[in-house]
């Protein structure tokens, strides 16, 4: 069995931790806010804290039984943790690092890394992304049977990141392991991991696929985790259609089915923008004003009013846009999801 | 306005320095340095030396080898009462060393606390060389535990975490990287616990009293050769200035030290245990 199965419930200091997760031969990551718990569990899981009581089970081994009065020490538990600053041992050399807990000589490694040329470093000497990459080399010298990663990404420059994201992603693939990785940047998420469990206070509100998250988020926490614009209404059916009133006054129309006090979703990547109202399939329109426009590779980010748009940069230079300028953001009824937001009925017909 | 008053700091300070300087350079003035080698191979000053020696030694192998552990876990864990148990340590710090003799003696005196007891195992502590040890042990080992429990305490602990998830017991948690990135503090209040302890007299005399040869240390020569022979007792003083000297020279040298020891030659083979 290569299932990571882990249960735990832990008193932090505004709320419980009660998470229940299984992991096979895959990545998940653990995903939501910081201060959501997400820490504790790969801690927990790692054996570093004892949680109020839990259960956790990997490697075919229990590691963590507070019932039976289980808790294996660090030590004997076979992971490999990668710390959200790394952790190295500042006074020991890159090759010292990795061998520290190495089963075997480690120079194919560091080779197989790229590190072989640093096998003399200091740690204070490396790069951020150097420093990443010996410390999962560390973590998997060990030859751990799970692995555990706490924000492997957060301690580096957006430059480097994309970069050693990729790579970190192919290094995951390779080695197979059951992997926990905590994140609080979706899209890291969506790239890294294989599935997504989105932890907010202490709980996990929906697991799935970055694209299940994407086309089906359970409340409009996870949409808008998911990069989604959130627009709160309150809803009432109209010719087939669900209107709903937003808060400023303007309506949008949904084909999901929904009553009552609901947040309506639309992705940025829905958003079409022109300067007027277009005669098109596009049922919804709101007018704003141009507050930024942030250009991501081939793509620009425009936020308009209350709405963030994603368009292509050529769309983009045939516009013109500019802050101040006035435009129309046109999104479809079908590109419109409805979530409740407290109380209110509530009918999701339009995805499965 | 400014300017009179960046002379009177100068001053000031110009006067604080002759005023801890001049005694020093007097020492030294007061003895050639010929008279001062045939004054140290002189019979009380060389007994009293060994004397010193040999407790001061014996005291710093007992503070490191108990101090090192206290200051690991005060320095290293959270529990309840940790700030009083490092005060506690920290007490004889503040106490008078005449206090801290007479302590001694309440505690470990014939009709001490545990006289009765010590008795009963044939042990007599009081003015035996054992006591020196004891009264330097009890009067310097703050020096070390104070230091030692910062510096183990500036350890970022999330590398002791990892070194845990990397298969290291914490015996080898301890060995492996508390103790070579806490060896600069460790070393900086080592010396100043032996420093203090070589210059022990209060706590000595009275717990220990001055037997040449037993329990005279060299700080206790000094003052038992103030009437007999002065020119002994300043031998023994500027000697004691060199090793305060040399320790404090050492003091200021080892975090630089450290800094390029404990790991300049690589190993690639995995280390033996797991």
């Amino acid at each position: 069995m290569d299932a990571v199965h882990v249960e735990l419930g832990h008193d932090l200091r505004a709320f419980r931790l009660d998470v229940a997760l299984t992991v096979g031969r895959e990545t998940v990551a653990l995903v939501g806010p910081s201060g959501a718990g997400k820490t504790t569990v790969v801690r927990a899981v790692a054996g570093l804290l004892r949680p109020r009581s839990g259960l956790v089970e990997a490697a075919g081994e229990t590691w963590l039984d507070t019932e039976r009065g289980v808790d294996v020490p660090p030590e004997r538990r076979s992971v490999g943790l990668v710390f959200q600053d790394y952790a190295l041992f500042p006074h020991l050399s890159v090759a010292q690092n990795v061998c520290f807990g190495a089963q075997r000589p480690v120079e194919p490694l560091l080779e197989h890394l790229g590190l072989a040329q640093l096998a003399r470093a200091r740690p204070g000497d490396l790069s951020g992304g150097e420093r990443q990459r010996v410390a999962l080399a560390r973590a998997l010298a060990r030859e751990p049977r799970v692995l555990l990663l706490d924000e492997p990404l957060a301690a580096l420059d957006t430059q480097t990141r994309a970069t050693v994201r990729g790579e970190l992603r192919m290094r995951l693939r390779e080695t197979g392991l059951p992997t926990v990785l905590v994140t609080h940047d979706f899209n890291d998420a969506a790239a890294l991991a294989d599935r997504l469990a989105v932890v907010v206070a202490g709980r996990i509100v929906q697991q799935g696929t970055a694209a299940e998250l994407v086309a089906a988020p359970a409340s409009p926490f996870v949409a808008s985790f998911a990069g989604g614009n959130v627009l709160p209404g309150r809803a009432r059916s109209s010719g087939g259609l669900t209107e709903v009133m937003l808060h400023d006054g303007t309506r949008v129309l949904s084909t999901d089915g929904a009553y009552g006090e609901v947040a309506a979703v639309v992705y940025p990547w829905d958003v079409a923008l022109a300067r007027d109202a277009p005669d098109d399939s596009m049922q919804n329109h709101l007018h704003g004003e141009v507050t930024s426009v942030v250009p991501l590779g081939n793509r620009l980010r425009v936020r308009v009013g209350t709405l963030t748009a994603e368009i292509t940069a050529a769309s983009g230079e045939r516009l013109a846009v500019r802050d101040g300028d006035r435009l129309v953001a046109s999104f479809k009824a079908s590109a419109t999801r409805l979530l409740p937001l407290g109380g209110g009925g509530f009918a999701n017909d339009s995805h499965g | 306005m400014k300017r009179l008053f960046e002379v009177a700091c100068a001053v000031t300070a110009g006067l604080a320095f002759a005023f801890l300087l001049l005694p020093l350079v007097a020492l030294f003035l007061r003895v050639s340095p010929g008279a001062l080698v045939s004054a140290l191979v002189s019979e009380p000053a060389r007994e009293a030396l060994l004397v010193s020696l040999e407790t001061s030694a014996i005291a710093h192998v007992i503070i490191l080898a108990a101090g090192t552990p206290v200051a690991y876990l005060l320095g290293t864990r959270d529990f309840r009462g940790r700030r009083a148990l490092i005060a506690a340590v920290e007490l004889p710090l503040v106490l008078p060393p005449a206090v801290a003799g007479i302590a001694l003696l309440a505690a470990f005196g014939s009709r001490g606390l545990l006289g009765d007891e010590l008795d009963l195992l044939g042990v007599s502590l009081p003015f035996t060389q054992a006591a020196v040890v004891l009264a330097i042990v009890f009067v310097a080992s703050p020096f070390y535990i104070r230091q030692a429990v910062a510096a183990f305490g500036a350890v970022d602990r999330t590398l002791l975490d990892a070194a845990r998830t990397l298969g290291a017991a914490p015996g080898r948690v301890f060995a492996r990287v508390a103790l070579p990135l806490a060896a600069g503090g460790l070393g900086a209040g080592s010396s100043l616990a032996f420093a203090r302890g070589l210059g022990e007299f209060g706590a000595t005399i009275i717990f220990a009293g001055s037997f040449p040869g037993e329990t005279r240390t060299a700080p206790l020569a000094i003052y038992a050769e103030l009437d007999r022979d002065f020119d002994v007792a300043v031998a023994l003083g500027a000697l004691l200035v060199l090793v305060s000297v040399a320790v404090l020279a050492a003091v200021s040298l080892l975090p630089a030290w450290t800094r390029f020891t404990s790991s300049s030659a690589t190993t690639f083979a995995p280390s033996a245990s797991t």
